[in-house]
């Protein structure tokens, strides 16, 4: 099958400010995102995090929901929604919007003015004695909190993330990007006021655009609708975060709620990440391991043993981070573990066969192809090329994949390192 | 096969009916990677009383759905398997009046959409697994009893009809699937898995003749027979309840209001019906209408509050429903409202602006390929070419809205439910 090549764009457009944009005719809606990129850090992710919601509420133009809803109505009931991100270091603030295309309004263009409305949503939003209106901040802040204290009641991914938050306490990736519910209290109006303020002039600024548009006209759009973003006098640029090496034994934390199921999760140090060259051989690696439906810790863990009501991996390409997943009965803790480790083992004794490898191969490459059939995929594999300082399209990395040896996925597995083993247990009765 | 180009659409579908009666449509997709494939029989939870051979049957509610279920066991193990190890991602539902099959995949396509052929249309059951099956069902509909949202919903349905089947819960209950057994599936299989009650919809970069010649050799050659339904007596015009209540454990109180529409009609006709009533809903309830932002500032709605317009054999009806403390007030503000647009008509610059978001909405809607498969689907089991949307819409004026809000959204056809906050839960629990 034919791999289709998205024609895409990449350029400076002032100090700072970059542009990608992908060419192409294949969706009926075009999609454009504005971002505030800044270092990940405890002391301002959760200010920071308040801003994309409170931009999201008016602009000086379109003050309230009423009026902004109807500008939105009139472009063809496009949408816009507030995003809060983070790869590696980076702490990523979106305003994210898709519109119809303009192939599809009877001559009608769409890009120039949906790009001024986000471009005004980010530049001028509604003021009120030069600082957001009180009654937005304050509804803004009460949805963070709640969203933030919300998230131990999605318990799959609370265990994931609280791995994470363990094994990189100290380091950047192990702040979360919403931060906390207290840092998120303690906020002021005036504090995200100047946060927002400085942000203007020291902030990376990522622009992404897929559509029917030509790179020239998206590049006009976006330099009219960000004419009046501040000069900004060094701005923020992602840089790979030093890897912290795994602790000498590996870290084990429990917690206890009150589940009914428990949630074992394993964080592992890769010491790849998509930077690096190694970076395919580990996708298949997971793959193996336990990132398909044929995986060994699917086929073994969960089908053959039934240990497990699910256990999957995963791996972090901007942080090398490898986790494993698992949804288990309390009392099945160690076994459990060992057998998920016993998998891993298997990969680095090479004890894998040529079916499974190649059902592996398959499964990436499909993966990585299918994603240029979403707009939201694309988005997010550009944005993480961006971060890491790549710009490798997605027919280019599946070339790479095809190319990997089985020597190279065993050598991979041999570099993984457990860093730490987190276990949320039920409560005793 | 037929060729049909929407231009206005950028689609191109081929059409044709295989001489066991089955149709098929395919969307092709060209630059896409993946490909869709659906297939629905026009059966579903409501189907319970049919004519078979001649005489009238009586079946358990929850048959469509337990089935649904039980097709995917085949002789040899299980399709879902199959068509996971083959890379696809399968999935199925039942819904009041259908029951669809699907599967989406990179890779493989023609062996994936063999395998769904097969199984849908051969049915393999034992008692055993019949009896399995109704422990995991059970649980199902004991999961779904729990739900307040869809608690709500059918006691909004129990307000507004007297015997039509769709307040019959579309996986029955526990007892209604207690009385199912291995020949009461056969038997319904026998009455509603025949090609000619059926339709297959495919969307992506596909032969649509290859699609046509797989399907004729893998089906059964006989059309059979249609089934004739009953849906139970004539419905009066007005709600047979004005208020429903019930009490769960919820934070707040959760409402829907249902208003009584005319039972639907077949042909283009429904088309347009469903387009006219959705801006309806929109110019009376949308977030940029005059309803909304009162109700939202008098803090009797909040972003909970959604509505919808539905559709089904012999029935249909509009829905306004969220959280609120104060349900009844919400009821008169959309009366009151509709008693204002009967008098003095919509806002022409409103107007103007949510046609074009509804327009805008359906063809951004032509982006996910499940979407396009599941409303082809539904438009030929209605009698009606669903892409033909653009051309309807040019026909609907302000005045088709107005007289629906005028005869539908009135307190005759009006029917609540409210579900409120158990009795001494202080929320704290």
């Amino acid at each position: 099958m034919v791999i289709v090549v998205l024609n895409m764009t990449s350029r400076a457009l002032s100090q700072g400010v970059h542009l990608t944009a992908l060419h192409t005719e294949k969706f009926k809606s075009s999609f454009l995102s504005i971002q505030l990129l800044a270092p990940l850090s405890a002391n301002t992710a959760s200010r920071y995090a308040l801003l994309p919601p409170v931009l999201r509420r008016g602009t000086a133009r379109y003050p309230d929901m009423q009026s902004l809803s109807a500008a939105l109505d009139a472009l063809y009931g496009g949408s816009i929604d507030p995003f809060v991100r983070k790869q590696g270091g980076t702490q990523l603030l979106s305003l994210v919007g898709t519109f119809l295309d303009d192939a599809y309004t009877g001559g009608e263009r769409l890009l120039e003015p949906f790009a001024a409305l986000m471009g005004d949503m980010l530049l001028h939003p509604v003021l009120e004695k030069r600082c957001f209106r009180p009654d937005y901040f304050e509804s803004e802040k009460r949805n963070l909190i709640n969203e933030i204290k919300g998230q131990v009641n999605e318990k799959r991914r609370y265990a994931k993330n609280r791995v994470i938050e363990e094994m990189c306490a100290g380091e950047p990736f192990g702040v979360h990007e919403l931060g906390t519910a207290e840092a998120a209290g303690a906020v002021s109006l005036e504090g995200l006021c100047s946060a927002y303020r400085e942000l203007l002039e020291t902030a990376g600024v990522e622009l992404f655009y897929c559509g029917s548009a030509e790179p020239a006209r998206v590049e006009e759009a976006l330099r009219t609708a960000l004419q009046d973003l501040p000069e900004g006098k060094v701005r923020y640029v992602p840089a790979s975060p030093q890897q912290a090496g795994p602790p000498q034994a590996p870290r084990f934390v429990e917690e206890k709620l009150d589940v009914t199921q428990g949630k074992l999760t394993m964080g592992f140090r890769t010491g790849v990440t998509m930077a690096d060259a190694q970076y395919p051989a580990l996708v298949l690696l997971n793959a193996v391991y336990g990132g398909t439906a044929t995986s060994k810790l699917f086929m073994h863990v969960r089908e053959e043993l039934s240990l497990c009501y699910y256990a999957s991996s995963s791996i972090l390409g901007t942080t090398g981070l490898m986790l494993v997943n698992s949804g288990i009965e309390f009392a099945q803790f160690e076994r459990a573990k060992e057998e998920i480790l016993r998998q891993l083992q298997a990969c680095r004794d090479g004890d894998f066969d040529a079916d499974e490898l190649e059902g592996a191969r398959r499964a990436a490459v499909s993966a990585c192809r299918s994603l240029t059939d979403s707009l939201h995929q694309l988005e997010d594999y550009w944005l993480k090329q961006v971060v890491a300082g790549g710009e490798e399209p997605p027919e280019a990395f599946i070339a790479r994949l095809e190319a990997v040896t089985r020597d190279e996925v065993i050598a991979c597995a041999r570099n993984i390192q457990l860093d730490t083993v987190y276990f949320l247990n039920g409560k005793e009765a | 096969m037929e060729q049909r180009d929407y231009t206005r659409l950028g689609e191109t579908v081929f059409h044709t009916v295989l001489s066991n009666g089955l149709n098929i449509y395919v969307d092709r997709k060209k630059d896409y990677q993946k490909s869709f494939a659906f297939f629905a029989t026009r059966y579903g939870g409501m189907d319970m009383k049919f004519q078979l051979d001649g005489k009238w049957q009586d079946t358990p509610a929850g048959v469509a759905h337990f089935l649904e279920h039980k097709m995917f066991d085949t002789e040899d193990g299980n399709a879902l398997q199959a068509l996971a190890l083959n890379g696809a991602q399968p999935n199925a539902f039942t819904s009041n009046a259908i029951t669809g099959y699907f599967f989406e995949s990179t890779e493989q396509f023609e062996e994936n959409l063999k395998i769904l052929l097969s199984f849908v249309s051969v049915p393999w059951f034992t008692q055993e697994s019949v009896d399995k099956e109704q422990g995991i069902i059970g649980q199902e509909i004991r999961m779904i009893e729990d739900n307040p949202e869809w608690q709500v919903y059918m006691q909004m349905l129990s307000a507004l009809y007297q015997s039509h089947p769709i307040t019959v819960p579309i996986a029955g209950s526990e007892a209604s699937i207690s009385r199912i057994t291995a020949d009461t599936l056969y038997h319904c299989h026998r009455a509603f898995y025949r090609p000619g009650n059926m339709v297959l919809c495919v969307a992506g970069d596909v032969d649509p003749a290859r699609i046509a010649a797989l399907a004729a050799e893998i089906l059964p050659q006989e059309a059979g027979e249609q089934a004739l339904r009953d849906y139970g007596a004539q419905e009066p015009e007005g709600a047979v309840k004005a208020l429903v209540t019930m009490e769960m454990e919820v934070a707040a109180p959760l409402f829907q209001i249902g208003f009584k529409a005319d039972a639907p009609v077949k042909g283009e006709g429904a088309l347009r019906q469903q387009l006219v009533c959705s801006l309806a809903c929109d110019a009376l309830a949308g977030t940029s209408s005059p309803l909304y932002a009162r109700m939202y500032e008098e803090g009797i709605i909040n972003a909970t509050f959604g509505y919808d317009y539905e559709e089904e054999p012999g029935c249909a009806f509009f829905v306004f429903g969220g959280e609120s403390d104060a349900p009844e007030r919400v009821r008169e503000a959309v009366l009151a409202e509709a008693e204002r647009i009967a008098r003095e008509g919509i806002d022409d610059a409103l107007w103007g602006r949510l046609k074009k978001a509804a327009y805008g909405q359906q063809v951004r809607r032509l982006n996910s390929f499940e979407s396009i498969c599941v409303q082809m689907a539904q438009a030929h089991f209605d009698g009606y070419d669903y892409l033909r949307f653009p051309q309807v819409f040019d026909t609907i004026g302000k005045s088709d809205a107005e007289q629906v809000i005028t005869r539908i959204i009135t307190r005759a056809r009006a029917g609540m439910a409210v579900i409120l906050p158990k009795e001494g839960a202080d929320g704290c629990m």
